[in-house]
């Protein structure tokens, strides 16, 4: 760990909804990581072990009174970090499917400067990450989509693996987008002129459990996130939270 | 044999005010008054409407279809009709689910304020400086 990063303040935000038999690993595979590095679990209105699991292993919990979706879960994290005073805050998947050994290619373009956001993208390096037709179509399309809109070239706009600086948490605490948070996340970024790269990392396929987006689901998925997308081009930007 | 035709005036107005029921919901999404998750039903409806509305050979088509021989808008008023159903329906279970969790915020809440009352050392101190008096 170099010298720069140990004197940061630093957290890592685990967003988890009935995740007990994957959360106890990601929580110890982000303290084996960086042991200085604080990890705050949000249980989304969980209804299994997942906030004793994480706290067993070493993580601060925020038990949600109920579900809030992805994005509320996630912005309670930047909340948290925000009203703590960190500096630097990675989000990961409490499902496991980030692998935290990864983060230190995630952290590197925030920790020199040269980003406000980076994202870990499983497409940047092509290393074959598989899925359903229909969703890598999906996927092509939102990635099209959010580029020309950003004017800047990104592959992977569904990664909530990601690093970020105070000033994009500043943002994200104020506001984020509520139902499927990072695909509007990336289009705020860029119209709030923070700086944001894609850096290739290696991802995991889930191991128990399934992944909250299903295919019935996917056609809806996208019609509200387009329209979310399209709508949010005509919106006046939110203002950050300000240092007090 | 031809079946019954729209009025131009009628797909005309129909056609308008559908156009007018798009721009409201999009402006009330763009200005965050409704929510993208909550738009989505609206915003199928204005464009279901606006279509049958200008598209008056489709509407001709699809009364013949479905026997409205006499007055072919009635069928804009079925759809217009089924929509709001659809709506309100979603709107119910949308006002239950609010319903529920305001409950548990307001359960939370209350246990939450009275752990915190105990934790403070300060009104406990207060309390016994307030309650001092009136023991004397």
């Amino acid at each position: 760990m170099s010298p720069d990063l140990q004197a940061l303040r630093r957290i890592a935000i685990v967003p988890a909804f009935n995740e007990e038999r994957n959360i106890g690993r990601v929580v110890a595979e982000l303290r084996d990581f960086d042991p200085g590095l604080d990890v705050v679990v949000i249980s989304d209105g969980s209804l299994d072990g997942t906030a004793g699991v994480a706290e067993a292993a070493g993580a601060r919990v925020l038990r949600l009174p109920f579900n809030l979706g992805i994005g509320g879960a996630v912005q309670t994290g930047f909340q948290f970090a925000w009203e703590n005073g960190y500096d630097l805050a990675v989000r990961c998947d409490g499902d496991g499917q980030h692998v935290p050994a990864e983060l230190l290619h995630v952290v590197t373009p925030v920790l020199d400067g040269s980003a406000d956001i980076a994202v870990g993208s499983r497409f940047v390096a092509g290393d074959g990450y598989r899925s359903s037709a229909s969703r890598r179509i999906g996927i092509r399309l939102l990635a099209l989509v959010v580029s020309a809109i950003a004017h800047q070239r990104v592959t992977d706009t569904t990664s909530g693996f990601q690093a970020l600086n105070r000033r994009a948490l500043g943002l994200f605490a104020a506001d984020y987008p509520h139902d499927y948070p990072e695909v509007e996340g990336m289009v705020m970024t860029i119209k709030h002129r923070l700086r944001l790269v894609e850096v290739p990392v290696r991802m995991r396929e889930r191991e128990h459990g399934r992944s909250s987006i299903t295919a019935l689901r996917s056609i809806y998925y996208m019609a509200k996130v387009l329209t979310a997308l399209f709508v949010g081009l005509f919106r006046r930007a939110v203002v950050p939270l300000e240092e007090t | 044999m031809i079946g019954a035709q729209t009025p131009l005036k009628v797909s005309i107005a129909a056609t308008a005010a559908s156009l007018v029921l798009v721009l409201v919901v999009f402006e009330l999404i763009r200005s965050r008054r409704l929510r993208e998750r909550y738009a989505l039903l609206w915003l199928l409806t204005g464009f279901v409407l606006v279509v049958l509305s200008a598209w008056r050979g489709g509407l001709n088509t699809i009364a013949a279809w479905l026997g409205v021989r006499g007055y072919p808008p009635a069928v804009l008023f079925a759809v217009g009709l089924l929509f709001v159903i659809l709506v309100l329906l979603h709107y119910s279970t949308v006002i239950s689910r609010l319903s529920d969790q305001n409950t548990i915020l307001a359960q939370r809440l209350a246990l939450l304020e009275q752990e915190v009352s105990e934790l403070r050392p300060e009104t406990q101190e207060s309390r016994v400086e307030a309650e001092a008096p009136a023991g004397q």
